[in-house]
């Protein structure tokens, strides 16, 4: 927003929002739609944001909403894999770590299913497989997926790795986060097995999952991923506030 | 041995909610709030049918209101007699609906609706076959309702 020449009004935290006092999310938003021109929201509950959107008198984005959705990281995503693939069909996409509570996962998946001849391998702990609601939009799309808990078996057929973190605030019993959190790390060893032009993407911030000795490969896209999400960001306000204003 | 079957008065004006699967019956009656009527109301449980084994019926003896989407979402066999002097004079065909507002509530505590008051519990019908209902908010299935 800054880089397109407009302002900001935000919280330091959620804590110091009058979301934290017991404000609904459609007052606060209703009282947000007064002060400013566009809203990106981002709630630890899932559909927040469209709820938010029901209430508001000006454009809504998701800027992530617990462990649904994340449609912005999307668009960074999808322009990420066409920047390096030149295509968004005919790929084997791969998606490894925390697939039941990553929510960039889930729309990244959503939208790619809507493209001709693209496969899945999805790679995760029992406890992290995908949800139902995301597994049957691949299903009703009729595109193969192969699930397995073994990332170095399935590595080799992938034109695109997506990790993900196991993330600590999505987990309700903290034991459960530290059986979970370091079941997969991409290394050198592991990434020896790829294709030459996979494409090694992460949502981040990383943790440990993918280790820092692959930060110089051509193949770790996930600095560069970040830069095109702020790209596509702006253009994505710009469009919502052109919209809004006729 | 004789035996005796249970009979229950036909009802000259009103609506028969006929073809409810078996012990299903209070379920709809609690849903349909047929608790607050004040017209006579046979709940009938239990009643031999061809098609189906065994089924219960509900009689309610007023033209009431039915939301037919609580009973599409609870029970697409069920049929909707109406009655008018005496003599069914329609007959209502449920279908599953496409959305249902606040029949059920959605269980998942990470879901909006665990916490935003004013928010209606809203589900959207995802696979016809399996009857399956997704929350518009989090996407969690919608409770079986057998």
């Amino acid at each position: 927003m800054l880089r397109l020449g407009g302002s900001v009004i935000g919280f330091e935290s959620s804590g110091s929002s009058s979301a934290s006092k017991g404000e609904s999310v459609a007052d606060t938003i209703r009282i947000v739609s007064s002060y400013a021109d566009v809203c990106a929201i981002r709630h630890p509950k899932e559909g927040a944001a469209l709820v938010a959107s029901r209430h508001a008198l000006i454009p809504v984005i998701n800027a992530g909403d617990g462990g649904h959705q994340h449609p912005t990281q999307t668009l960074t995503d999808l322009m990420t894999i066409y920047n390096v693939k030149g295509r968004l069909d005919r790929l084997t996409i791969g998606f490894c770590g925390d697939l039941k509570f990553g929510r960039t996962v889930h729309s990244l998946i959503s939208a790619c299913v809507k493209y001709h001849g693209v496969s899945f391998i999805l790679v995760s702990p029992r406890e992290l497989k995908l949800p139902g609601y995301v597994r049957e939009e691949i299903e009703a799309a009729g595109a193969p997926c192969a699930e397995t808990d073994n990332l170095g078996e399935t590595i080799a057929d992938m034109d695109v790795l997506y990790m993900t973190r196991v993330q600590r605030e999505r987990f309700f019993n903290e034991e459960d986060y530290v059986r979970l959190k370091d079941t997969y790390i991409l290394n050198k060893q592991k990434l020896a097995s790829a294709r030459p032009d996979l494409a090694v993407m992460h949502p981040l911030p990383r943790v440990n999952e993918i280790s820092t000795e692959i930060d110089r490969d051509p193949r770790a896209l996930y600095f560069k991923q970040a830069e095109y999400g702020c790209y596509i960001r702006m253009a994505l306000i710009k469009d919502l506030l052109k919209e809004a204003r006729g | 041995m004789t035996h005796h079957s249970l009979t229950v008065d036909r009802i000259e004006r009103g609506l028969v909610i006929d073809h409810i699967s078996a012990g299903s019956g209070m379920k709809i009656y609690h849903h349909l709030n047929l608790d607050d009527l004040d017209c006579a109301v046979a709940m009938i449980r239990n009643v031999k049918s061809g098609k189906y084994g065994h089924k219960d019926i509900i009689k309610i003896e007023n033209n009431i209101y039915l939301d037919l989407n609580v009973l599409g979402y609870l029970d697409p066999n069920i049929t909707v007699n109406v009655i008018e002097d005496g003599v069914i004079t329609g007959k209502q065909k449920l279908i599953l609906p496409t959305r249902i507002r606040n029949i059920v509530k959605c269980k998942n505590p990470r879901c909006i609706t665990s916490i935003e008051q004013e928010v209606d519990h809203i589900f959207e019908l995802t696979n016809e076959g399996a009857r399956s209902y997704r929350c518009v908010y989090c996407e969690q299935a919608a409770p079986k309702t057998e």
